[in-house]
C-alpha cells in the first residue's frame, strides 16, 4: 500500500518536471524557431525529468521521505530508464536528424540512422577500454557498465565547465579587467566601418556597370565551370574580366575587413556598457562577488593540485568533518544526528540546484551561438545528450559530499563503480581546464587592447 | 557610364531566412551555391531602369544592404547595427514560410530600423490586433518577401499565404513569394518581376522626384549620443 502511495508522489514529481523541461524549451531555448517535430522536445523533456527525479531522490534519502524499499526500486528503475534514453533513444534520433539533413539520403533514413547509431555504440564502449573503471566480473550489458562510461564522459564535461566557469566567473564580475573606451574611441570605429562598407560599394558598382555593358554588347559572362572550363580561361580570357576579377578580390578583402570592424565595433559597445553597468549598486556587489570567487578559485585550484600530488581522495564529508571540528575543538556539543541531516540536506540541494541552473543557463547561451534553422533539432538532442551525461555524473561525484549513511543507497545502486577513480578524473580534467582557460583569457585580454591601440 | 545617382535599401529579417540568397539572385541573377552566415552587413548593387520603356527612363544604382543577425541579439550588436540604418530610402522584409516566427519578428525588426521605440512587453501580437499606426505616417516604402515556398506542402500553401497576406496589409506592403530552386519566379515580364520593379520605382521616386530633389532623412531624427549632439 504504502508502495502505492510513494510511486503516486514520485509519478506527479516527474509529470512535474516533465511539464517544467517542456516549458523551459519552449519559452527559452526555442524561442526563435518553430517546433516541426515534436519527438525532439519530447525526449528533451523526458531526459530532463529523468535527470532531476533522480536528484529529488537523494534529497529523499536525506530527509528519509518515503519507504526505504520503494526508494531503491525507483532508484533502479530510474536508472535504467535513463541509461535507455542516452545510449538508445538519444543518439538514435541525433543521428536520424543528422541524416535527414543531409539531401542524398533522405531515401534511407532509417538504415543510415542505424549505421550512425552503431558506430556510435562501438567508440561508446572502447571509451571503458584505457579506464581502470570497474572490476571485470560484470557482463557485457550490465548497468555498471553503461554507467562507469557515461561517467566518465560526465565527468569530463562537468570538469571542464567547472573549470573554465571558475576561471570566467571572477573574470567578467570584476571590473578591474574592464578596458577603458570612450565615445570617441567607438564613433572612430563606427566611421571606418562605414567608410569601408562605402568602398565596397563603389567597387561593386563598377562590377556591375561592366557587367551590364558585357551584356549588352552581347558577350556572355561564362563562369569557367569544371576542369576543362578553367583549363580554356587560361588561355581565352578578356582583358575586360580580368580587371573585373582583380576588382573582385579588392571587394572580398574589403568584405573581410567589414567584417572585422563590425565585430570590434560591437565589442566596444559591449564593454562601454558594462562600464556603464559596473558603476551602479548591482554592479558594485558582482565586483566584489568576483572578487571573493577569485580566492575560491584560486583556492579549488590549489586542492585539485594537492590531491593529485599527494594522491589523496578525501575520506570524510565536508558536513561530517566540519561537524568534527565544531564539537572536537570548539566544544559546542550540539545533537549531531539531527544537524548533520538537515545540514547536508541544504549542502546537497544548494549544489543540485546551482548546477542544475548553471547548466541550463550555458546550454542557453551555447544554443543561441550556434544553432540556424537546419541544425536546431540536432543541437538540442546534443543538448539533452550533455545535460543526461552531466546529471549522472552529478550524482556520482554528489556522494562525496554526503555523510556515510546516505551514501549507501548510491553505491548499492550504481555497484561497484571505483569512485574514486572519478575524483581523481575530475581533479586532473579541472586543473587542465582552469590552467587552459587562465591562458586563453591572458591571450585574448592582452590582444584587444594592442587592435584597440592600433586604431 | 557616368556616374548613376543612388538610392539605398535595407534588406531585413531573421537569421538563416535567405536575405543573402535573395540579394545575390536580385545583382547577379544566379542562385548562390554556398550561402554562410552573415556578419555584420554585406552590401550589393543592382542596377535598375526606372520607368523601363518611357521616354523618362533613368538608370539609377540600388544598394541592397543586407543586415545580418536577430532581434534578439544583444544590445551591443543592435546599437552597431544601428549605423546601418543611416538614410535609408526603402525596406525589404524577407521571412521564411516554414517559420511562423520570424513573420512575426518582421514587425520587430521594420520599427529597429525605423527606429522607433518597441514596447517591451516580449509576448509578439498576433496579426491584426497590431497597432496600425505605427506604420501609419510611415513614409519608407516596404515590401514583403517570403521564400522556401517548395518546402511548404501543397495542401497547406493556401492556409499559409492568407496569414502572410495580412501582415503585408499591416504594413501596407506588396508581397512577394519566392522559392530560389526555381528561377522562374523573377524572370522578366512575370508578376513578381513587375512587383519588384514597382516597388524600386517608389522608392526612387520617394527619394529624388517627391520633395524636390531634398534629401528625405530617412527618419524625424536619428538618436545619436548627447556628447555628440552638442558637439555639433
Amino acid at each position: 500500500m504504502s508502495f502505492l502511495i510513494d510511486s503516486s508522489i514520485m509519478v506527479t514529481s516527474q509529470v512535474l518536471f516533465f511539464g517544467f523541461g517542456w516549458l523551459f524549451f519552449m519559452r527559452k531555448l526555442f524561442k526563435d524557431y518553430e517546433v516541426r517535430q515534436y519527438v525532439v522536445q519530447v525526449i528533451f523533456s523526458v531526459t530532463f525529468a529523468f535527470s532531476c527525479t533522480m536528484f529529488e531522490l537523494i534529497i529523499f534519502e536525506i530527509l528519509g521521505v518515503l519507504n526505504s524499499s520503494s526508494r531503491y526500486f525507483h532508484w533502479k528503475l530510474n536508472l535504467c530508464v535513463i541509461l535507455l534514453i542516452l545510449v538508445f533513444m538519444v543518439p538514435f534520433y541525433i543521428g536520424y536528424f543528422v541524416v535527414s539533413n543531409i539531401r542524398l539520403l533522405h531515401r534511407q533514413k532509417l538504415l543510415f540512422a542505424c549505421v550512425l547509431w552503431l558506430t556510435f555504440m562501438y567508440f561508446f564502449w572502447k571509451l571503458g577500454d584505457p579506464f581502470p573503471i570497474l572490476s571485470p566480473k560484470h557482463g557485457i550489458l550490465s548497468i555498471e557498465q553503461l554507467i562507469s562510461r557515461v561517467g566518465v564522459i560526465g565527468v569530463t564535461l562537468m570538469a571542464l565547465l567547472s573549470g573554465f566557469g571558475a576561471v570566467n566567473c571572477p573574470y567578467t564580475y570584476m571590473s578591474y579587467f574592464l578596458r577603458n573606451v570612450t565615445d570617441a574611441d567607438i564613433l572612430a570605429l563606427e566611421r571606418r566601418l562605414l567608410q569601408t562598407m562605402d568602398m565596397i560599394v563603389s567597387k561593386k558598382k563598377r562590377i556591375a556597370v561592366a557587367h551590364r555593358t558585357m551584356f549588352q554588347r552581347g558577350e556572355v559572362h561564362n563562369k569557367p565551370t569544371g576542369f576543362w572550363g578553367m583549363i580554356k580561361s587560361v588561355t581565352t580570357s578578356v582583358s575586360g574580366s580580368e580587371n573585373l576579377s582583380l576588382i573582385q578580390q579588392e571587394v572580398d578583402a574589403l568584405e573581410e575587413l567589414s567584417r572585422q570592424l563590425f565585430l570590434e565595433t560591437a565589442d566596444l559597445h559591449a564593454t562601454k556598457e558594462r562600464i556603464e553597468y559596473s558603476k551602479t549598486f548591482q554592479g558594485k556587489y558582482f565586483n566584489f562577488l568576483g572578487y571573493f570567487f577569485s580566492i575560491y578559485c584560486v583556492w579549488k585550484i590549489f586542492m585539485a593540485t594537492i590531491n593529485i600530488v599527494f594522491d589523496r581522495v578525501g575520506k570524510t564529508d565536508p558536513v561530517t568533518r566540519g561537524i568534527e571540528i565544531t564539537v572536537n575543538y570548539l566544544g559546542i556539543q550540539f545533537d549531531v544526528k539531527f544537524w548533520s541531516q538537515h545540514i547536508s540536506f541544504i549542502l546537497v540541494g544548494i549544489i543540485i540546484v546551482t548546477s542544475i541552473r548553471g547548466l541550463l543557463i550555458t546550454l542557453t547561451k551555447f544554443f543561441y551561438a550556434i544553432s540556424s534553422s537546419k541544425s536546431s533539432n540536432v543541437i538540442v538532442l546534443l543538448l539533452a545528450q550533455i545535460m543526461g551525461m552531466y546529471f549522472v555524473s552529478s550524482v556520482l561525484l554528489i556522494r562525496m559530499s554526503m555523510p556515510l549513511e546516505y551514501r549507501t543507497i548510491i553505491t548499492e545502486v550504481l555497484g561497484e563503480l571505483q569512485f574514486n577513480f572519478y575524483h581523481r578524473w575530475f581533479d586532473v580534467i579541472f586543473l587542465v581546464s582552469a590552467l587552459s582557460s587562465i591562458l586563453f583569457l591572458y591571450l585574448a585580454h592582452k590582444q584587444a587592447p594592442e587592435k584597440h591601440m592600433a586604431l | 557610364m557616368a556616374a548613376l545617382d543612388r538610392v539605398k535599401v535595407l534588406v531585413l529579417g531573421d537569421s538563416g531566412v535567405g536575405k543573402s540568397l535573395l540579394v545575390h539572385l536580385l545583382c547577379q541573377n544566379q542562385v548562390l551555391g554556398n550561402p554562410s552566415w552573415t556578419v555584420g552587413c554585406s552590401v550589393d548593387v543592382r542596377i535598375h531602369d526606372y520607368k523601363e520603356g518611357t521616354p523618362e527612363e533613368k538608370t539609377y544604382y540600388i544598394e541592397l544592404w543586407d543586415v545580418g543577425g536577430s532581434v534578439g541579439s544583444a544590445t551591443s550588436v543592435k546599437s552597431t547595427r544601428t549605423v546601418f540604418y543611416n538614410l535609408l530610402n526603402g525596406i525589404i522584409l524577407v521571412h521564411d514560410l516554414t517559420n511562423k516566427k520570424s513573420l512575426q519578428n518582421l514587425y520587430r525588426w521594420s520599427l529597429e530600423a525605423l527606429n522607433r521605440d518597441v514596447a517591451p512587453t516580449g509576448v509578439l501580437v498576433a496579426n491584426g490586433d497590431y497597432d496600425r499606426e505605427q506604420f501609419a505616417d510611415n513614409q519608407i516604402p516596404l515590401l514583403v518577401i517570403e521564400t522556401k515556398l517548395d518546402q511548404i506542402p501543397e495542401t497547406k500553401r493556401n492556409e499559409v499565404l492568407t496569414r502572410t497576406a495580412f501582415l503585408a496589409e499591416d504594413f501596407n506592403a506588396e508581397e512577394i513569394n519566392l522559392d530560389y530552386t526555381n528561377p522562374r519566379y523573377l524572370a522578366a515580364g512575370s508578376s513578381n518581376a513587375v512587383k519588384l520593379s514597382r516597388f524600386f520605382d517608389k522608392v526612387i521616386e520617394k527619394r529624388y522626384f517627391l520633395r524636390d530633389g531634398n534629401q528625405i532623412p530617412g527618419f524625424s531624427e536619428r538618436k545619436r549620443p548627447i556628447s555628440m549632439r552638442h558637439a555639433r
